[in-house]
């Protein structure tokens, strides 16, 4: 059995049709071709997949396509504007947030998320809320940072 | 990770989804925030052959305050209570409860309802169901039935919820003036579930003593418990240090505590205890305040 | 004609120029390839610790639509054993040291004994991943399974079920290095000594991103191409055609993209490289496969896995006299890529540490075991060490009443550069060891902290704080030496460096960046010897295809060995530069430098010419010397003379509560040596990284087996617990530098140093905190909160 499901990435509109047992992330990556959101664990534990389904940071491998039919999905690729890089991704680049690049869409996105619930976390705070989203290069260091940075910067352009 | 094929129905209706309970029976699981089922059905630990997909059910989600009790959707997730601003006012340690299950995002997509009726033995919600004396809306072919917390929980992942039923709402009363209620748990440092989590409500007469009091013990067994114990040693004291300590020291009493990597049955019940008198602390300093 | 001084870049925190890729989504993982026909394999795999396979069934799974193939290990007959790559047999007779080694087979697929929960056994190709998997499940073993051993002390005791049959009682070496009898001697004459059993889990790498290949034949060429998840993809080409598929090099490209961290876990030949790259030949079709990360837990090699009695022998003035170490090394159930080369001389050689000892002796025994292969984890061995030794010297001191930092200085190497001869076999290249701890204790403000938690002991806080002041290891050469040690491979670097004509540069590198920065640090370097803008310089790693060879990265070895190969194709392109300049100068080659970026007649700047126009007259040699080749592009090897060795000190400050036994940690500070540094920035980052692997192990992290069934219990992120952001501190680190005389740059190597320190760091901690209550030492890690709290209930009864 395919269902057809039906929804907004990154603003463009995409129509397909699924086995419903197909998880949102393989179908973000292998259908619809867009790979920066990756695949860390089986449990959804790493956040190595994290995106923004109607402005809300989900885990795209805890929810099957058909979930998400009709909704507004952001992923790492649709952040920047205009190929301007997003405040969180300057800082990021900025702060040294990254070293192998795999747990990065995640951490961007669960920072996106965190900065609209929260725009002047303390590092308790931003150590909290990245909860979900594991890194093993970085030691967490320079993600807290690189999320301090972007807040100073995000909070000066509002 | 692929899941076992199945058939996905996403009922527009709560009638629309007792009827797909009814014809699909044992086959089909509810699929509410997904973050118990999903992640077993990857594994392939479950392989329903049916979802019913509550998602796109209208009036499962939202929180209504009346005079006696909070009255949450069982979609309603556990970010939509951390961040409620009726809870906040009304029954804070339900928000304390949700800011610290799993993560922010599985707290954006899972839910109360899903908690409960999945009942996994280490899950928050239930402590604080249980202190707080919490009951169970049912819907089913009959219509609807009321189940109270202490009769909720049957066992290791079982409940009261019926094959063809399904949990609509969660009714949690509001505590009189006087009382004070706190979560306290240790996270197991993976998976961040409860290794041991304790929640207690108090309320306080004019004179300090413990008029009523609920703890709910999770984590430690095989379903979450109401530490009868503590309760009765609580009541009717002045709720000083050494009150709280003695009665704190009968949390474990009654838990069928489970040995696993994150501690023996000595271990585990001495968190219980330990956790059980820093939520009655807690909960004591909140009622003063 | 008016130059432009370019800024130096060594040294400078300039921002990675690979981020962007990264932080926009556009980074090329290997399970980011899609090819046009992509057939998708899985496998099925032992459900048993230890089981033999009596009949296999694939006809339900043939059937299963989608499917395309199904083999089993009969099926490949004609493949051979994985190799492993590190020879300890005994004809090797290397002076000083004792061994001998059981060489077993590893085949892809296993046909008659499973000998692992996760060993694969047979591979499913079909259509779709989904179907793939479906029919995973509808592959028939016959099992017959088999009592097992996962215990690393139990897997020699008589009556343990025998693993292999070329390994009588689950021996897989012996191994012996310093000297028995004068340690022997020591303790004997020593005033105090302290014996401790010292365990060092078995730990999973756990690179975030799972291990995955792409197999791909090409009928019309006969070339096969694999994309593969690898740390270095030479040395994956090297031992898949040389040992195991017997097809020719040339014939076969391996390309390790963007690799999502690696940490020793992706040096390895696996299974399943080998049989989708065995299978895409057969089929002529592509073939992918992706590790779920229940698989990576199954079937990455694991790190660790040691169990030590060491012994320590003082004099009354606290110098350590003597050092005696015995050590089991779980191996696993196979003999990984360079198993055997980790609990032995990347181990036992470094167990003099930054101190001067009187003797040492040490003997190690590699057992095989119902467990996942063990090999290299980020620091391989030299964690193993400096724990061993870091521990047991804060014992000696508590034994003593000696202050633990007092102790250390007291036994201090004192300052040298050039060597110092270990008593194990080694020869450290250049140290100062007292001023990288004493830099650190003033960062601490030692004496203060001492006071303060003499104030929070009275108040019953458990506070404490713990040291470790260690060496390591990295660069390990020259590939003489490490070939007569057993290395089946040189340990050199290449690099090459293409100018093109307008002045743009190539570098082909054979180091593989997967998180450490190469683009950048190695561009850095290019830049500044060149003096052209970094803009103008490309670094291409990775690709078998494209660079000459390489043997990867690993070992902090990246920019000691691979930059000093491009630092030395630097220099020939600059000679060859010169000669070019000279002939358009009229000047004599000899007379010619090379300043601000451009060839000048020495010390006459007004005669010169640039950079680019030499390259653009090397590819149009209208005016050209005679006896010179057109072009510009050199190729070198760099071998180094020895090791290198970083060291550095690291402190903790914990506080333990009291009723839970958990850990709190307030401060963690560091100060390393690396020698010179090309990025700080990259470093740190490096530092922090590694601090949180250490941090990891010894709080949190543990692959556990249950004894019984031999199922691996932490198979899960779920299960296995990693450091998550609010365990951790922001660290405060600093550097010493101490250059490296072994090469021209002066590097010593950062990658490993942080996961070394820290573990004992840690631990040292949190016996400092319970030491009023009279403990003085906790055998296994982690230091999970029941462990503590149990530790301290004890201590209590003991009292």
């Amino acid at each position: 059995m395919k269902l057809p499901v039906k929804m907004t990435i990154n603003g463009q509109k995409v129509s397909h049709e699924v086995e419903p047992r197909l998880l949102l992330v393989h179908y973000i990556r292998e259908v619809v071709g867009l790979t920066g959101t990756h695949v860390g664990c089986d449990t959804s534990q790493c956040g190595a997949c994290t995106i923004l389904i109607d402005g809300q940071a989900v885990k795209a491998c805890t929810l099957f396509a058909v979930q998400a039919d009709g909704a507004t999905i952001t992923t790492i690729e649709g952040l920047a504007k205009n190929g301007e890089l997003h405040p969180i991704q300057q800082g990021f680049w900025e702060k040294h947030g990254l070293q192998c690049g795999f747990c990065t869409p995640g951490m961007i996105l669960a920072a996106y998320q965190m900065l609209e619930r929260y725009p002047k976390p303390t590092e308790d705070q931003i150590r909290h809320q990245l909860e979900g989203n594991l890194c093993r290069c970085t030691g967490y260091h320079n993600i807290v940072k690189a999320i301090q940075w972007a807040a100073e910067h995000m909070a000066g352009k509002k | 990770m692929y899941p076992a094929a199945f058939d996905y129905h996403a009922p527009k209706n709560v009638k629309e989804a007792l009827g797909l309970l009814g014809k699909l029976k044992d086959d089909a699981k509810i699929l509410a925030g997904g973050h118990s089922l999903i992640p077993m059905m990857k594994l392939r630990l479950a392989q329903p052959k049916h979802l019913i997909d509550l998602g796109k059910v209208p009036g499962l989600s939202g929180i209504k305050a009346d005079g006696k009790a909070l009255a949450i959707g069982a979609m309603t997730t556990h970010w939509e209570i951390e961040s409620s601003s009726a809870v906040k006012s009304k029954l804070p340690v339900l928000a304390e409860v949700a800011s610290v299950i799993g993560d922010p995002a599985v707290r954006n997509k899972g839910t109360i309802g899903g908690s409960l009726a999945h009942a996994d033995p280490a899950a928050d919600w239930p402590a604080a169901m249980i202190a707080l004396g919490a009951e169970m809306v049912c819907e089913g072919p009959k219509g609807k039935r009321k189940v109270g917390v202490d009769q909720w929980f049957l066992g290791l992942m079982a409940t009261a919820l019926k094959e063809r039923e399904l949990l609509a709402q969660v009714r949690v009363p509001l505590l009189p003036a006087g009382s004070g209620a706190a979560y306290m748990k240790f996270p197991h440092p993976a998976s961040r579930f409860a290794v041991v989590g304790v929640c207690a409500a108090v309320t306080l007469d004019k004179q300090g003593v413990c008029t009523k009091a609920g703890v709910g013990v999770t984590g430690a067994g095989t379903k979450a418990v109401r530490a009868k114990g503590v309760e009765a040693a609580l009541v009717g004291k002045r709720l000083d240090p050494a009150a709280i300590e003695a009665a704190a020291q009968k949390a474990a009493d009654g838990v069928d505590v489970q040995a696993d990597l994150q501690g023996s049955v000595e271990y585990k019940s001495h968190l219980c205890r330990v956790f059980a008198k820093r939520a009655i602390t807690e909960a004591v300093k909140r009622a003063g305040a | 004609m008016a130059t432009v001084v370019q800024e130096r870049l060594f040294g400078k925190a300039i921002k990675r120029r690979e981020d962007p890729r990264f932080i926009t989504g556009r980074g090329q993982y290997v399970d980011d390839v899609k090819l046009p026909g992509m057939t998708y394999a899985a496998f099925v795999r032992s459900p048993h610790a230890h089981a033999r396979i009596r009949r296999i069934d694939t006809s339900g799974a043939l059937k299963h639509p989608g499917v395309v193939a199904v083999f089993t290990g009969k099926d490949m007959a004609g493949v051979n054993s994985l190799p492993c790559g590190w020879d300890l047999r005994k004809e090797k007779n290397i002076p000083g040291v004792v061994q001998d080694l059981a060489m077993v087979p590893h085949m892809p697929l296993t046909a008659d004994v499973a000998r692992h929960v996760g060993d694969p056994v047979a591979v499913v190709i079909a259509e779709s991943q989904a179907a793939a998997v479906d029919a995973v499940d509808r592959v028939k073993v016959d099992w017959e399974p088999l009592p097992s051993v996962t215990v690393t002390d139990r897997a020699a005791r008589s009556g343990a079920p025998q693993i292999h049959t070329g390994a009588p009682g689950n021996v897989a070496f012996k191994w012996e290095i310093g000297d028995r009898s004068a340690t022997d001697a020591a303790f004997k004459g020593a005033a105090t000594t302290v014996k401790k059993r010292i365990l060092n889990q078995r730990l999973v790498a756990n690179a975030m991103e799972p291990r995955a290949c792409i197999a791909r034949f090409d009928t019309a060429t006969g070339e096969l191409t694999l994309w593969v998840t690898s740390q270095n993809p030479h040395v994956h080409r090297l031992l898949m055609c040389a040992f195991v598929l017997g097809i020719p090099e040339h014939k076969v490209r391996v390309i390790a993209p963007d690799v999502g961290g690696g940490f020793g876990s992706k040096i390895f030949l696996y299974n399943e490289e080998v049989v989708c790259s065995w299978v895409a030949r057969q089929l002529k079709r592509p073939v992918r496969w992706t590790a779920t990360r229940r698989e990576a837990y199954l079937t990455d090699a694991h790190g660790r896995d040691h169990v030590t009695d060491a012994e320590l022998a003082l004099g009354r003035d606290g110098k350590i006299l003597g050092l005696r170490v015995k050590t089991t090394a779980n191996l696993g159930a196979y003999l990984s890529t360079f198993a055997p080369a980790i609990p032995t001389f990347l181990y036992g050689t470094l167990l003099n540490g930054v101190y001067t000892i009187g003797a040492i002796h040490c003997e190690v025994t590699g057992v095989f075991t119902n467990t996942t292969a063990v090999d290299a984890y980020r620091g391989a061995g030299r964690p193993e060490a400096c724990y061993v030794l870091e521990r047991i010297v804060e014992a000696g001191a508590r034994a003593l009443g000696m202050d633990v930092a007092e102790l250390r200085k007291k036994n201090f190497i004192p300052k040298f550069s050039g060597a110092f001869q270990t008593l194990v076999a080694v020869s450290y290249d250049s140290g100062d060891y007292a001023a990288a701890f004493d830099r650190l204790l003033q960062m601490l403000n030692y004496r203060k902290f001492r006071a303060e938690q003499e104030a929070a002991r009275k108040q019953g806080r458990l506070l404490g704080i713990g040291f470790s002041t260690y060496i390591e290891a990295c660069s390990i050469a020259p590939s003489k030496l490490v070939g007569a040690l057993g290395a089946g491979a040189g340990l050199y670097e290449s690099a090459k460096v293409r100018v093109h004509p307008t002045g743009g540069v190539t570098v082909y590198t054979g180091s593989h960046s997967h998180g450490q920065g190469h683009e950048t640090t190695f561009a850095q370097l290019v830049a500044d010897e060149l003096q052209i803008p970094i803009e103008q310089v490309e670094i291409v790693h990775g690709d078998t295809g494209a660079i000459p060879f390489g043997m990867g990265t690993y070992g902090s070895r990246s920019a000691s060995v691979g930059g000093t190969a491009i630092l030395m194709s630097l220099n020939k392109i600059k000679e060859k530069g010169k000669r070019i300049a000279a002939h358009l100068l009229e000047a004599s080659a000899n007379d010619i430098e090379y300043v601000n970026g451009q060839f000048q007649v020495k010390g006459v700047p007004s005669k010169a010419v640039p950079f680019g126009a030499v390259s653009l007259t090397a590819y149009v040699p209208h005016k050209y010397p005679d006896n010179l080749e057109p072009g510009l592009e050199e190729t070198s090897f760099y071998d180094p003379s020895n090791f290198c060795f970083p060291f550095g000190a690291h402190a903790c400050v914990v506080e333990v509560d009291r009723d839970t036994g958990a850990v709190q940690i307030q401060r963690y500070l560091a100060v390393d040596d690396v020698g010179k540094v090309i990025n700080p920035m990259i470093v740190d980052g490096m530092v922090h990284g590694g601090i949180a692997q250490g941090v990891g192990q010894a709080l949190c992290e543990g692959a556990v087996y249950d004894e019984g069934s031999g199922q691996l219990v932490t198979g899960s992120m779920m299960d296995y617990a990693l450091p998550k952001a609010d365990m951790l501190p922001l660290y405060e680190t600093d550097r010493t530098v101490t250059p490296t005389p072994v090469n021209p740059m002066g590097i010593k190597g950062a990658g490993e140093t942080g996961t070394i320190a820290a573990t004992p760091t840690v631990v040292n901690a949190v016996i400092d905190a319970l030491a009023p209550l009279g403990v003085d030492h906790i055998e296994a890690m982690p230091l999970t909160s029941e462990r503590v709290w149990k530790a301290i209930q004890a201590a209590k009864a003991k009292r």
